[in-house]
């Protein structure tokens, strides 16, 4: 049999054979599937039940979100960054939020810091429940998902109580927050923590010591530190393979260095390495909103933006952890009231281009663990 | 007209201690067939109704609520639209085998419960060969299982149908090392034979005093955990639902099949998991025997215990009460109020007759049998809510590599112990002691 590692990932140019003697099915799966978090499309080749490779196809979701942003203003694209990677919406707004005041040079006042790392944080707990759901699911174990999802609602209702919104919250403005924290805002932050503690253990308990979970992650969809690096993959996925990046510790954004958290790490870079790192970091998350919980000072809210924002002539690229990874913004502008062109760095696409190398020579159902482990959101591939 | 009725009423005579299939009565049997074959496919709708409730309740969420109380009525209301769906076959298919593969797993799932014994009498017939009868039989659903997804020429189907075959196929070796074992124990009555009759198979337990379970403990219970792992294997349910797992191959086997043809499929699936059931209850819990038979004896507690299944219907239609108390008070809600104080009413009254001295004698049996069934069938829905899924080949390693391995040596250890334990044995070798 060909080395699957000299295959190219769709070789569908091999002689033609008749179905009875052929060993190789060519499936595809999606846009369409259960299990394909939206309409990602993969193109599988097998044999028997082994993949000899695969293809992704996406843009099933593209909406074009940068090309808007060249006819939109600033502040008028800020909403639009929200419907990328639509579970945490927020990173996303904080993402944007910080590349145009980078660009402006004006910083968001304490204050507003706080509350964004609060509502960034809790965003990553919500995102990293929702990928826990929907991970066990493919995975067969259907009851987490809803678990999770009860959990996660007392997040959205947080952000519903703070800005109105659920999921697509539009959370920050350009230079600060524009709705003050509520009344009883630390209150419900806290008795969230309180709350999701004991919760996170329970989801443990169903599965990180469950003999068929076990089996079914260990050693599965595998990828080394080096072609993380090599491919560009950030987030969860890197961290479980060992190197330590975390764009929060490594070049820190709004005021995380004023935090102290952990960055767990794996050591396989399987998919249950990557399972329990965003266990540990759905803990870490909550330390850090308890600390800046306590340590929200007064004061303004926004820092003194223009009303009509013309940056200066240049570039800048911003990024931020993201659940998912690096979420970057690279942002041109002429100048104008519009960005001249705007380029998101999606964790999700990027992270993407590993499943050819983490699913070669595994079996379908491992395809399937390995597409909820790498945690896309298709919004955020296509945009 | 005269033979005829004379006929029909030979079985009835007190003396007949036999199955109708056994007394020969085509009449009897005929009713029995209609009767096993009206309570099965209640038992399907039940079960529909209650797994959907069971595993909400686990999974934090309330399950069907709006078609009828307590969506009490949600499973016929999914029979009618599968039934009134439009009936595809795709055009690639091979539309013959199409159209047989459906039948061929309801046929298996069904004829099964020929000697499925219910009682004593209880049974349709009662087969010399009958637990061999039940293992063949319910083997074939594996031949309607690869047709259909071969039949539906797409790759899902497919490769549904391939791993089905392999699993039931593997499985089935476990399966059926487990119940040699079990058969083994029957031949250690005192009148020393074995037997492989579904009925006989309970007689022995009786005989023994003894649920195959706990008999030469351990061996019992292992054999019977063999069995219960490979008949959730057999049957296809979670945690080895491979052949349709959703979130793999969407809906495997069946994924080309849709309406009626498909609520076939659903219905084999279920009369299959309560067929291999009812043999994992003759095997080793004792089959139609009430619990606790030698430690709780005697006429008083048999009075007792033969109340029990007034009690539970009386229980049921309590719930059934207490819940229509506490439905919401919108007069939205009064058709629903009433639907349900009249089903828990029926529950009641159905109590209150099983109350009546004939029909208790009449319906123990079939209850305690059916109450042990009723746990497997939990158990089956405790499963799908707690295990994820098992991969191909680690559920083929877990079936050869662990199940048989440990059936092949449970069954010489039985073996083993059977001879020692052998009265017949042990008589001559006293025997051959005295000549000493």
């Amino acid at each position: 049999m060909t080395d699957p590692n000299t295959l190219s990932p769709l070789d569908l140019d091999t002689p033609d054979k008749t179905f009875l003697d052929s060993n190789e099915l060519v499936i595809n799966m999606g846009p369409q599937h259960p299990a394909t978090h939206g309409v990602l499309r993969v193109i599988l080749r097998l044999d028997g039940e082994k993949v000899l490779g695969l293809e992704c196809v996406i843009g099933y979701l593209h909406r074009g979100v940068e090309k808007i942003a060249e006819n939109r203003t600033y502040t008028m694209f800020n909403p639009y960054v929200d419907r990328m990677d639509y579970v945490a919406a927020v990173s996303n707004g904080l993402g944007y939020c910080e590349a145009v005041e980078k660009l402006l040079s004006v910083e968001a006042p304490p204050r507003a810091q706080y509350i964004r790392v609060i509502l960034t944080e809790l965003n990553r707990i919500a995102s990293h429940q929702l990928w826990l759901g929907t991970h066990a699911l493919d995975i067969g174990a259907i009851t987490p998902l809803f678990y999770t999802f009860r959990d996660r609602e007392e997040i959205l209702k947080i952000f519903e109580k703070y800005c109105g919104a659920r999921l697509t919250t539009h959370a920050f403005r350009i230079g600060g927050l524009q709705y003050e924290a509520y009344d009883g805002f630390e209150k419900d932050v806290k008795a969230f923590c309180d709350f999701v503690k004991p919760k996170i253990d329970e989801y443990e308990e169903l599965l990180t010591t469950n003999r068929i979970w076990l089996e079914r992650t260990k050693g599965v969809g595998v990828i080394s530190g080096k072609d993380c690096i090599a491919l560009g993959v950030t987030g969860p996925v890197l961290r479980a393979s060992g190197v330590k990046w975390d764009i929060r510790k490594a070049l820190p954004y709004a005021n995380y260095k004023n935090f102290d958290f952990e960055i767990p790490t794996g050591e396989n870079g399987d998919t249950y390495d990557r399972y329990i790192v965003r266990m540990i970091e759905m803990r870490q998350s909550l330390r850090i909103i308890e600390q800046a919980v306590a340590g929200i000072p007064e004061g303004p809210i926004m820092a003194k933006v223009p009303k009509v924002m013309k940056p200066p002539v240049g570039e800048i690229y911003h990024s931020i952890e993201a659940p998912k990874g690096e979420l970057g913004y690279f942002i041109v502008s002429d100048g104008s009231t519009q960005p001249y062109r705007i380029r998101v760095r999606p964790p999700s696409f990027v992270n993407l281009q590993a499943l050819d190398i983490m699913c070669r020579g595994q079996l379908v159902a491992d395809v399937i663990a390995v597409i909820g482990t790498l945690d896309i959101v298709l919004g955020e591939v296509d945009r | 007209m005269h033979d005829l009725i004379q006929y029909i009423q030979s079985y009835l005579d007190p003396n007949v201690k036999t199955t109708p299939g056994g007394a020969g009565n085509i009449f009897w049997a005929t009713v029995y067939v209609l009767l096993v074959f009206v309570g099965l496919s209640i038992a399907v709708i039940a079960m529909n109704w209650l797994e959907r409730k069971i595993l909400a309740h686990m999974q934090v969420r309330l399950g069907p609520m709006r078609v009828g109380p307590h969506g009490l009525l949600q499973p016929i209301a999914d029979a009618l639209k599968l039934l009134l769906k439009e009936d595809i076959i795709p055009e690639g298919a091979d539309k013959v085998i199409f159209w047989v593969a459906p039948f061929i797993v309801v046929l298996a799932a069904f004829t099964v419960f020929v000697v499925v014994p219910f009682g004593p009498t209880h049974a349709i017939t009662d087969m010399n060969i009958g637990i061999l009868f039940m293992l063949g039989v319910s083997s074939l659903s594996v031949l309607g299982i690869v047709t259909a997804g071969w039949a539906s020429n797409s790759h899902y189907p497919l490769i549904g149908a391939l791993r089905s075959s392999a699993q039931m196929v593997s499985y089935e070796v476990a399966m059926g090392l487990a119940v040699v074992s079990a058969i083994l124990m029957t031949s250690l009555n005192e009148s020393s034979t074995g037997t492989l009759s579904m009925i006989g198979i309970v007689q022995a337990q009786k005989d023994q005093q003894v649920w195959f379970l706990f008999k030469f403990f351990p061996l019992g219970i292992i054999a019977f955990v063999i069995f219960a792992i490979a008949m959730v294997a057999e049957t296809n349910r979670a945690p080895f639902d491979l052949p349709e797992a959703e979130s793999e191959l969407t809906a495997g086997f069946h994924t080309e099949y849709s309406g009626f043809r498909w609520s076939l499929f659903f219905l084999a699936e279920y009369s299959a998991m309560i067929a291999v059931s009812s043999i994992a209850v003759t095997l080793w819990l004792g089959g139609w025997m009430r619990p606790f038979p030698n430690l709780l004896g005697g006429p008083t507690w048999e009075l007792a215990f033969s109340f029990i299944p007034g009690l539970t219907f009386l229980f049921l239609g309590a719930i059934c009460f207490y819940n229509t108390a506490r439905m919401p008070k919108h007069p939205l809600f009064r058709i629903q109020t009433i639907g349900l104080a009249g089903f828990g009413a029926v529950l009641a009254l159905i109590g209150l007759v099983l109350f009546v001295p004939v029909v208790r004698d009449l319906v123990g049996d079939i209850f305690w049998f059916s109450a042990k069934v009723a746990g497997f069938m939990y158990l089956y829905i405790w499963y799908r809510g707690t295990f994820p899924r098992y991969r191909f080949d680690q559920l083929m390693k877990v079936g050869w590599k662990v199940l048989l391995p440990t059936g092949l040596a449970l069954l010489i250890l039985t073996a083993v112990v059977a001879t020692v334990a052998d009265p017949d044995l042990r008589r001559s070798l006293q025997e051959a002691v005295q000549r000493l």
